[in-house]
């Protein structure tokens, strides 16, 4: 049933290309109901079958010359990323319900791009996922490039070429495996369970981590994310940031770490301090914390800040990933779906609420606009994202970071602390944010007084950007509240097979 | 216990109220400020219905509720309340109404709500009895705090509520990573186990066990945790170094926000010493004993004395805040000092722990009530609130200036008054625990009374300058307001037995349980 969330993505490209060009109307709703089935499916599907072990969906066999099969399944974790990209999916035609610039070709590119991402969340084949998470990376480009902003024909193409680059080295890891088993299979299960040589897994992991890291923002590698994120369009950022970044961390969790789980092994000798694969990518982790927070904290375009932020929480994912420890994956897992939602919040407030309608995103013209009083919904839903994206209880950020850190102080209690600092300067950048675009930032008379004296005197927020919000926030804090209904999945996950081998050595 | 979920009933009441204000029209008036009053005399209500109900003999915490949340981490929503977590639970629910009283010049929902939210969050904070549950609150509580003191306040707001916010946030992230140490150590994040470890002596071994390598031992990561958790309340409370953020805060915040944040939210940091700091690591108080000691007398002296040196009315009263929570401070580390029960009589221990505890919910209700005072001349004063701004007032209103100046004796710690009986009980059990740490502190409080007389003198006698002549006196409704307040000043003064009571049974398990070995 899940595999359908793939197939009613294209069935609504098909159907948008053939829907006459200049009704924007049955454009939008097309989209809409194509991405809501989408939602529908994968919540019926995590509510259905929470704690269920790994469940095959659909296997026939495709390629029989290099023993691919089309191969599709889902684990826990899968049904929770299916999850997010379908909350985030919805409301990111929501927020882009206003669009009238060639509104058919965006929402195909659109449901394309979500097509292809469910598809990667739900191969178990090897090459079935590669082709997907190569599918996605078209749509991605062209929606920056025609419908972005800022340099947007920049953005589009260095993200387009960190994401080949990524690529490219997932294939030659994913080939290198296929020579090296000896066998003719790209299935996932199968080859995990071929014992690769040590000295294989040493550099092959390393590669095939990297190439999906890439795609996760691991700094330095991180320099697309910001500047691409920017320059797309509102939906597109959502999706961008919310849901393409986390393809790569799933990647680095589902692929590298499943196929070559000793690469991470110590090497035996220790390089400037560090022993193993592990160290050198927990380092760097931990670094595009505190630096994607820092870098944040003295950004002047309102829209830069949240790109940054979203390389900082994507450092959490990451640390997570490297704890090799369920408490430390789990939170991991958790951590891609909370900040997929709260960064779909932030970028939906950023660009289609403010930056629509006050054409600037300088924090220094903002300041002085008196957007509190303004845009009040705006400023209400931009304050519940920023102190969901602070990691404050309540909202589902605070269990994943709490998880993470659990996971870093068993496995590296110096990164931990410093992942701790991390969070505090996170607190700290969101707060000069959430000052300075809508408190009226300084202690001028005219900013004094709360939210919501009178009508905004800009064009109030329409009904599609509410029932956007109100989606993503009621995600964020039902999971902050509830946090088991996510976890029970992701945990029982954890605990199939597929897992054994990396989670070995480590004390739960 | 299936009876009715009280505490839970207790701690949603003002967050439902909070969102029914928030959601009144903005043109309503005085309409949001009632409803608030409403809500919070209704929690007001409920709590003196928990505190008849509250069985004094017992020990241990009643009124429980647990339920599992998060099985994986071992959280759970835990609730309940002893002597101590209830007088602090009266404490919020007494100082929120006086502080929604307060705000008759702000008309905002968005104000009122936030006002109850902040409830909510005491509330939360002072039952919950599992670390993730209780962290939820702490945290939560910081939020409408934040936009409260930033939409309301003063001239330099920005500054205040942002120093204020990250500073804390800070704290408590410290504080965090020592709990998530303590997790991974006893698998546990409730209070009652973790304290029953570090009882036993168990805590340091198991850290070694489980926590162990990279050359640190367990003793060494004992005091890491401690120091983090230490550094958490000590950013609240606030201890001296960590004090810097709460002047500027007191000062910028509207008048009713400072009450909350003097009366109740200041008490959490020494709760939070009191409930999980003292009891999970009575080790490491004991070995820490001595600077800590320093620390409170540090506390003590430099507030007293920087409250001598400000001129702005507010300051006074927000350096003496920090003055008078370093006697808890005082109470709180000579009973570690102490050690194991065998090597000093319980009565001095109890002597100390009860004082600290009256003094959190004396100065809690005095404090309040000065603040109030002072957002009154404020008002007045159309804005003045410096020391030498006024003179001579006592004769163009002396109800003010009377009532103010009970709150204020009530502050110098004058016996009859419920100031005295606090500070009397820590310094009982104080100079036997810690004589040299105890006579330090006495200089505090020569100069807490060089100031508070300062200030009587400065503003209520005197000449009295032409421009106040026609200052107005307390109307009507305003002394039915703070009537009540003082009434409990004296009651409070010349009955404590009406709050030692419930607290005899848990200062007593206080004193048995905070020793190691």
């Amino acid at each position: 049933m899940l595999a359908w969330t793939i197939y009613v993505s294209f069935f609504g490209v098909v159907a948008l290309m053939l829907a006459p060009r200049d009704n924007a109307r049955a454009v939008r709703w097309v989209a809409l109901a194509s991405a809501l089935a989408g939602l529908g499916i994968a919540l019926a599907s995590l509510v259905h079958l929470p704690n269920g072990p790994f469940e095959p969906l659909v296997k026939l066999p495709w390629i029989a010359a290099l023993g691919s099969d089309y191969f599709l399944g889902a684990d826990g974790i899968s049904r929770v990323l299916a999850l997010l990209t379908g909350v985030v999916a919805v409301a990111g035609v929501l927020f882009s319900w206003n669009i009238e610039h060639r509104v058919r070709e965006f929402f195909a590119f659109y449901l394309a791009l979500v097509g292809g991402v469910y598809g990667v969340f739900l191969s178990f084949d090897l090459l079935l996922l590669f082709v997907f998470y190569e599918l996605a990376i078209i749509p991605k480009y062209f929606l920056i490039a025609i419908w972005g902003s800022t340099r947007k024909e920049y953005g589009a193409m260095k993200l387009a070429l960190y994401s080949f680059l990524g690529s490219g080295m997932v294939l030659v890891g994913l080939i290198a495996a296929f020579v090296m088993s000896g066998e003719k299979t790209t299935n996932l299960f199968l080859l995990a369970q071929q014992p690769f040589p040590q000295s294989f897994q040493l550099w092959a992991f390393p590669l095939t981590f990297l190439g999906f890291a890439i795609l996760a923002g691991l700094w330095p590698f991180h320099t697309w994310a910001p500047t691409g994120h920017v320059a797309a369009p509102t939906a597109a950022s959502m999706l961008l940031a919310g849901v393409v970044m986390k393809l790569g961390a799933y990647g680095c969790l589902r692929v590298a770490m499943t196929l070559f789980p000793h690469g991470l092994d110590p090497w035996g000798f220790a390089v400037l301090g560090f022993g193993s694969w592990r160290d050198v990518f927990a380092v760097l982790a931990v670094i595009g914390i505190v630096y994607g927070a820092s870098v944040a904290l003295v950004q002047s375009d309102f829209k830069f800040v949240i790109g940054y932020s979203s390389v900082s929480h994507m450092g959490f994912v990451l640390t997570g990933l490297l704890t090799l420890q369920t408490t430390g994956l789990s939170g991991a897992v958790l951590q891609m779906f909370s900040h997929g939602v709260i960064a779909g919040l932030l970028f939906a407030v950023v660009g289609r609420m403010v930056y629509e309608r006050t054409h600037t995103r300088d924090l220094a013209q903002l300041e002085g606009m008196g957007l509190g009083r303004a845009m009040p919904f705006a400023a209400v839903t931009f304050t519940v994202a920023s102190v969901a994206s602070m990691g404050l209880p309540g909202f589902s950020g605070f269990v994943a970071e709490l998880q993470i850190l659990l996971g870093a102080w068993q496995a590296f209690p110096a990164l931990a602390l410093a992942a701790g600092v991390g969070v505090v300067i996170g607190v700290a950048f969101i707060l000069r944010a959430l000052q300075k675009a809508f408190l009226g930032g300084g202690d001028a008379a005219g900013a004094r007084g709360d939210f919501a004296t009178g009508a905004g005197t800009m064009a109030s927020i329409s009904l599609p950007e509410r029932l956007g919000s109100a989606l993503l926030i009621g995600a964020s804090l039902a999971v902050g509240l509830y946090p088991r209904c996510l976890l029970d999945p992701i945990v029982s996950a954890l605990s199939t097979p597929l897992f054994h081998e990396l989670l070995k050595g480590s004390v739960p | 216990m299936s009876a009715f979920p009280m505490l839970s009933a207790l701690t949603f009441l003002p967050l439902l109220g909070g969102l029914v204000v928030m959601g009144l029209p903005l043109s309503g008036g005085q309409l949001p400020r009632r409803v608030a009053f409403g809500f919070s005399a209704a929690a007001l209500a409920l709590t003196l219905l928990l505190w008849i109900g509250f069985d004094s003999g017992r020990g241990g915490f009643q009124f429980e509720e647990s339920h599992t949340w998060i099985p994986g981490m071992a959280v759970n929503y835990h609730l309940g309340v002893d002597g101590l977590g209830l007088l602090m639970v009266l404490l919020a629910a007494v100082v929120t109404p006086m502080a929604i009283l307060a705000s008759g010049r702000i008309e905002s929902p968005l104000y009122h709500g936030l006002m109850l939210w902040v409830q909510a969050g005491l509330f939360g904070t002072f039952t919950a009895l599992n670390f993730f549950h209780w962290f939820l609150f702490w945290e939560l509580s910081l939020v409408p705090a934040f936009f409260l003191i930033r939409l309301w306040g003063g001239p330099r707001r920005t500054e205040a509520a942002t120093q204020f916010f990250v500073y804390t946030m800070a704290g408590s992230m410290a504080l965090l990573l020592a709990f998530l140490g303590l997790f991974l150590a006893a698998h546990t994040f409730e209070f009652s186990k973790l304290a029953e470890l570090g009882r036993r002596g168990e805590l340091t071994s198991l850290l070694a066990a489980r926590l162990g390598g990279r050359g640190l031992s367990g003793d060494h990561l004992g005091l890491l945790l401690f120091a983090g958790a230490f550094l958490g309340f000590a950013v609240k409370t606030p201890i001296l170094p960590f004090h810097t953020w709460l002047p500027m805060t007191y000062a910028e915040a509207p008048a009713g926000t400072t009450m909350l944040l003097t009366g109740a939210m200041s008490k959490m940091g020494v709760y939070g010493l009191l409930r999980i700091l003292a009891p999970i690591f009575p080790e490491q108080m004991q070995r820490l004993a001595t600077p800590l000691l320093w620390l409170a007398l540090a506390t003590i002296l430099c507030s007293a004395g920087a409250a001598f040196a400000q001129k702005d009315l507010k300051r006074i009263l927000a350096y003496s805040s920090i003055n008078h929570l370093g006697y808890c401070l005082l109470g709180i580390f000579a009973v570690a000092n102490a050690g194991g029960i065998s090597q000093a009589p319980g009565q001095e221990r109890a002597a100390a722990l009860s004082g600290a505890c009256l003094q959190m919910f004396n100065h809690g209700i005095t404090a309040s009530l000065l603040f109030w005072f002072a957002g009154m001349l404020e008002e007045r004063g159309a804005g003045c609130r410096g020391l030498d701004d006024f003179g001579g007032l006592r004769k163009v209103a002396p109800v003010l200036c009377g009532l103010m100046g009970i709150a204020l004796f009530s502050s110098l710690g004058l016996p009859g008054l419920n100031g005295f009986v606090g500070e009397f009980l820590i310094f009982k059990g104080a100079f036997p625990l810690a004589p040299w740490a105890a006579s330090g502190s006495v200089l505090g409080l020569l100069i807490t009374a060089v100031f508070i007389l300062t200030l009587l003198q400065r503003v209520f006698h005197g000449p009295l300058a032409r421009q106040w002549s026609k200052l107005p006196d307390l109307t009507l409704r305003e002394r039915f307001a703070v009537a009540p307040v003082i009434a409990l000043i004296f009651v409070l003064g010349l009955f404590p037995q009406i709050l030692l009571g419930p607290l005899g049974a848990t200062v007593q398990q206080m004193v048995r349980s905070w020793s190691s070995g």
